[in-house]
């Protein structure tokens, strides 16, 4: 290996020219190996800047590729980039597709994907979707078509069914994933389960938690059985408590458990057998499900709650007391997500019981029902504050909320990353004093310096935008509703914020000229959303004349007058504009 | 550029005057013709986007919706449509039956809600509810109701009537009953009487 010794002395920062005329430092298989470890795509990117000669040895090393929004390239050019791709990450649909903003048949669908991959990657191994349209037969398509595919994850899609599901059980003899979540799908049976053959036992990862429909218990069963590298099983609320067990007995290794129903009346042998189960399993870091969980069954999970590390109580409405006696057994607990059922006194146990306390959820448990006055309110997240002070994840639903208490929590836990506070009547004040929040969004950005996703809500006036684009210097996603006075707000943002990728706007007073502001920043984000604005076709029509590189696309509203730009989204693009764009989506 | 021709309020004020809103007196509103109607059905909000001063502050207006005419806003909050779909009970299906049913007890802070499929008879119910609610409802006697309990559990029916739970067969309840109201015991002895 000459070759190699003579070309060391020579540093790969050397090659300045992109159509460098000199060899590389190192041959290809070298260069090649060397990057094929690295496994960021942040780094990988970096990477192929850096040289032509690097560019490539990347390209043909790379087999994991994210596409953040669908539209921004397309398949062919995925394609010639990248000969060996074995996992894909693709997300469609913009977020506020997930609150029902974005009509049906918007597009994001896979299958052009999948023909394309089909016929260059056959050897994919994984498929990881999110907010896409995906149709039965795709999933047909997709079994057919990958005869090594291992890993199918399908989070907010739709178009599909339960007959899709049959097909991937049926075909798909290397599966080691299954992850279904919150898809707005069909679900005509649970029969799919039972799809899978009699000699199927590759299962890692079984997530069917958001599909109703019960499946034959007795196949799922045997399937567990079989499958002795099974780490992840979240069942649906079918399941029982008495099936539970059986399950645990059979899958003591599980890392991650998603329950069914807990709310069976148990026998005291039963309630035994069931903790018996729980301490069995050593390795269980991660619960979820607990449907209808209630004080009595409670006790059976106390075995298990020294080693976890996330409890999801999202579909189990617990009361205070309730949450208190469970998290009293947790306390390594990092992640938490639970409904506002919890109430303050719930939260003052996270508090005092949860010190490792990393990441908090707390949901609506009634988010549309004007009569529910009641849930969490400011007291509540304090109390956590104080107790868990090394927070850095929070997701916040609340009726009230005051500057001095997110002050005071920005204090106690300045490591905040994503803080996305969600008060719930648009436009509320400070309750107590009567004011804008302003102050406490401003405290936010002041002193958490690592924050990267940010939510606002409440009265808000161009004051809090101005804290943003002067302070909160590494920002990458902001979501903004029922706030700013004029324009001025959306331009401190787009000025200040130089790590900004996705900026989600509705129901605020920005217009064209705040639009017009972000002319060229919009090619260093990934998409900019705007409904209910003040943005006019007009000034779309001007972003989208003097921005080539971007896809201005407006969608109207019925009701709406023939000026009025009611839903703008903007995305940086090298596939043009979109060839697949229904009647409805206006592209400038 | 376009620029927006500035809003007129005053050909609004005729239906702005006899809207119930709790702004200010003098808040510069954003007329509601300036976002989506499909956005914003009937808004209720305390908006002020215009120049909020000092002397707003100072008014000390304290904000509290009325129910009746809270905002229905589109996709608000944001929480995901799958999850709605779990929470409601189905509000549109004719028979009115929509498993879930909000449950409320006299002097308890918090309401409820049940899945009614959940139950196959009247004991396993009232003893949920005794459970969830930390009461006794006691026995069902046709003569007497809930006589002689502390709380007796109270049915909206169909035509709006407030029904003692137990007098009709399980089923017939089950289709319907609205919601349910565990009355204190006191005040429940007329309808155990009739």
């Amino acid at each position: 290996m000459d070759s190699i010794s003579k070309k060391t002395k020579d540093s790969p920062n050397s090659t300045d020219s992109p159509e460098s005329t000199h060899p590389s430092s190192f041959p290809d298989e070298v260069l090649e190996g060397v990057l094929s470890l690295l496994s960021f795509n942040k780094d990988r990117s970096s990477v192929s800047l850096v040289c032509k000669d690097w560019y490539n040895a990347e390209r043909w090393t790379r087999t994991k590729v994210f596409i953040g929004n669908c539209y921004s390239v397309s398949p062919e050019i995925v394609a010639r980039r990248f000969p060996k791709i074995r996992s894909i990450i693709l997300k469609g649909k913009p977020r506020f597709s997930d609150f029902n903003l974005v009509p049906e048949n918007w597009g994001a669908d896979i299958q052009s994907w999948l023909v394309v991959f089909a016929r260059v990657y056959p050897f994919l191994e994984e498929l990881r979707l999110k907010r896409m349209t995906v149709s039965d037969e795709s999933l047909e398509f997709l079994a057919a078509s990958f005869p090594g595919f291992k890993a199918l994850s399908l989070s907010s899609c739709d178009g599909f069914s339960t007959d899709g599901l049959k097909a991937i059980a049926t075909h798909c003899k290397n599966l080691i994933e299954l992850d279904i979540q919150d898809n707005g799908m069909d679900d005509f049976g649970g029969g799919w389960l039972s799809c899978f053959p009699e000699n199927f036992a590759s299962l890692e990862v079984l997530n069917f938690a958001s599909l109703n429909s019960e499946v034959n218990f007795d196949a799922l069963e045997r399937l567990v059985t079989r499958c002795k590298s099974l780490k992840v099983l979240r069942v649906n609320k079918g399941i029982t408590l008495e099936q539970l067990q059986r399950l645990l007995m059979r899958a003591p290794q599980l890392m991650e458990l998603g329950t069914g129903s807990f709310q069976q009346d148990l026998t005291p042998r039963q309630c035994a057998e069931l903790e018996s189960a729980f301490s069995n399993c050593k390795n269980l870091h991660t619960v979820s499900g607990l449907w209808e969980a209630n004080s009595l069954n409670l006790p059976i999970l106390y075995p298990a709650c020294a080693s976890l590390v996330f409890l999801n109580l999202i579909d189990a409405t617990l009361q205070s007391g309730e949450l208190a006696k469970l998290l009293a057994h947790c306390p390594n607990l990092r992640r938490l997500w639970v409904q506002d059922t919890v109430e303050d006194k719930g939260l003052e146990a996270v508090g005092s019981c949860c010190p490792l306390l990393e990441e908090l959820r707390v949901f609506p448990a009634d988010p549309f029902d004007p009569d529910i006055l009641h849930g969490v309110t400011e007291s509540g997240f304090v109390a956590v504050s104080r107790g868990c002070r090394r927070l850095r994840y929070v997701l916040y639903f609340c009726r009230q909320m005051t500057n001095a208490a997110v002050a005071t929590i920005v204090q106690n836990c300045p490591d905040f990353t994503h803080f996305r506070l969600c008060i719930i009547n648009p436009g509320q004040p400070d309750h107590l004093t009567n004011e804008p929040m302003d102050e406490a969004f401003g405290a936010v950005v002041k002193t958490c310096t690592k924050l990267q996703r940010l939510s606002v809500s409440g009265l808000l006036t161009d004051l809090t935008f101005e804290y943003i684009g002067k302070y909160a210097k590494n920002l990458e996603t902001l979501s903004v509703a029922f706030a700013g006075s004029s324009d001025r707000g959306m331009q401190c943002v787009l000025g200040g914020c130089s790590k900004l990728r996705k900026l989600e706007i509705r129901d605020c007073p920005f217009g064209n000229a705040a639009l017009l502001s972000g002319l060229e920043k919009y090619e260093s984000m990934r998409s900019l959303w705007m409904s209910a604005c003040n943005v006019t076709m007009n000034g779309c029509r001007l972003l989208a004349r003097e921005m080539p590189w971007l896809n201005v696309e407006v969608m109207k509203d019925e009701e709406s007058d023939d000026s009025h730009a009611d839903k703008v989204y903007v995305y940086r693009s090298v596939a043009g504009p979109r060839r697949d764009a229904p009647p409805f989506v206006m592209t400038l | 550029m376009e620029m927006e021709r500035p809003v007129n309020l005053e050909n609004e004020l005729n239906l702005k005057a006899t809207e119930l809103r709790l702004g200010l007196p003098g808040n510069d509103d954003q007329p509601e013709k300036q976002y989506s109607s499909r956005s914003i059905r009937s808004i209720n909000k305390r908006f002020s986007s215009e120049m909020y001063t000092e002397s707003d502050a100072q008014k000390g207006d304290h904000q509290d919706p009325s129910p009746a005419t809270k905002a229905q806003v589109v996709g608000w909050p944001p929480v995901r449509s799958y999850r709605r779909n779990v929470l409601q009970p189905k509000k549109a299906e004719a028979d009115g039956a929509g498993m879930y049913v909000k449950v409320s007890m006299d002097g308890a802070p918090y309401l409820r809600k049940i899945d009614l499929k959940v139950y196959q008879s009247y004991s396993e119910l009232l003893n949920a509810l005794e459970d969830m609610f930390k009461c006794t409802i006691g026995v069902y006697s046709e003569r007497e109701g809930y006589n002689g309990s502390d709380y007796a559990p109270t049915y909206e029916d169909k035509d709006g009537d407030w029904m003692l739970v137990g007098d009709v067969p399980w089923e017939m309840f089950m289709t319907s009953c609205k919601r349910l109201r565990i009355m204190k015991g006191s005040e429940a002895k007329g309808l155990g009487c009739l």
